[in-house]
């Protein structure tokens, strides 16, 4: 047993249990908070792959900007939980037994085939670079039109997902900003020409 | 000494328990949402691991769009749910049958 591999096994567990508390808990908002914990302790076990730029990046992207639009959304919503969850337990025997099943398949398959693998020393170490040098290389070399694509299909979904949530009400007194840009000069301030001055009104002579 | 094997059956673990999470949660919409990521996190955990230990570089990368398209995903998903929250004022799976499918 060494160090990395007693780490491992920590965060592996941390990183399973976190995940069977994120289907298995009540409230919405502790099973988004068991997520940012099951993502968290699978960044640290990628740490332990040496893939230090996409564990940074699964911190910063995931628990920074995901979970926290899931947690804005769950408590945004008011949601009843309780007709949720009935039908929880009678579905358990039918989703354990899937799950089951599907485990020892892949474990087995895993048992037959990594086997053939041999250790070798960190790739990117290897070629003489960082893990961010060794992606970035690769990532603008060979695959640099996927990358636009990706920043397209992001765009994309910005401009998607505004016009879903954006809501007209009525009744509301709200500025225009297209016709506060359009606005000329002339119809701000209008110019009347009239006299500058007008006679006082003569008091009336009464006499002694 | 960590081997590949570690990091499969921790991809697999992740993936069974996603699995069934589908499965026992299929009325909250959110939880799917959930299990659905968690599903995603399985996935990037056996290419990371396959690039660690093939030394390709292409899993990372392929990685690094995931996590991309998967953001795009879930910040659309979550724009669909408040809209359906604002309409329907639920999220209950069974309820939402408009299409009589």
């Amino acid at each position: 047993m060494t160090f990395p591999l007693i780490s491992f096994y920590l965060f592996a567990a941390i990183t399973t249990f976190a995940a069977l508390a994120v289907v298995s808990v009540r409230s919405p908002v502790h099973a988004a908070l068991c997520l940012v914990l099951t993502f968290f302790s699978a960044a640290c076990t990628w740490l332990l792959a040496d893939a230090e730029f996409l564990a940074i990046a699964l911190v910063l992207v995931y628990v920074g900007a995901v979970m926290v639009l899931f947690l804005f959304v769950v408590m945004m919503l008011d949601v009843d939980i309780d007709p949720l969850r009935e039908g929880f337990i009678k579905a358990l025997p039918v989703g354990l037994a899937v799950a089951i099943v599907m485990l020892v398949e892949m474990l087995a398959l895993i048992g037959v085939r990594s086997l053939q693998v041999p250790q070798i020393a960190d790739p990117a170490l290897a070629a003489g670079m960082s893990n961010t040098q060794w992606l970035a290389l690769a990532l603008f070399n060979q695959f640099l039109l996927p990358f636009e694509v990706a920043a397209l299909i992001l765009t994309v979904a910005i401009v998607a997902a505004i016009p879903l949530t954006l809501r007209r009400r009525s009744g509301v007194r709200m500025q225009n900003p297209a016709q506060q840009v359009r606005v000329q000069a002339r119809e701000r301030i209008r110019v009347v020409k009239m006299a500058a001055e007008r006679p006082a009104p003569q008091p009336e002579t009464t006499t002694p | 000494m960590i081997t590949l094997a570690h990091y499969l059956t921790l991809g697999a673990v992740l993936f069974c328990i996603a699995v069934a999470g589908i499965f026992i949660n299929r009325k909250n919409v959110i939880t799917l949402l959930m299990s659905i990521e968690l599903m995603l996190l399985a996935v990037n955990t056996n290419f990371i691991a396959f690039s660690r230990f093939l030394g390709d570089v292409s899993g990372q990368v392929f990685v690094f769009f995931i996590l991309t398209v998967a953001a795009a995903e879930s910040a659309i998903g979550l724009a669909i749910l408040v809209v359906l929250f604002r309409n329907r004022a639920t999220i209950n799976v069974t309820q939402i049958d408009d299409l009589k499918g």
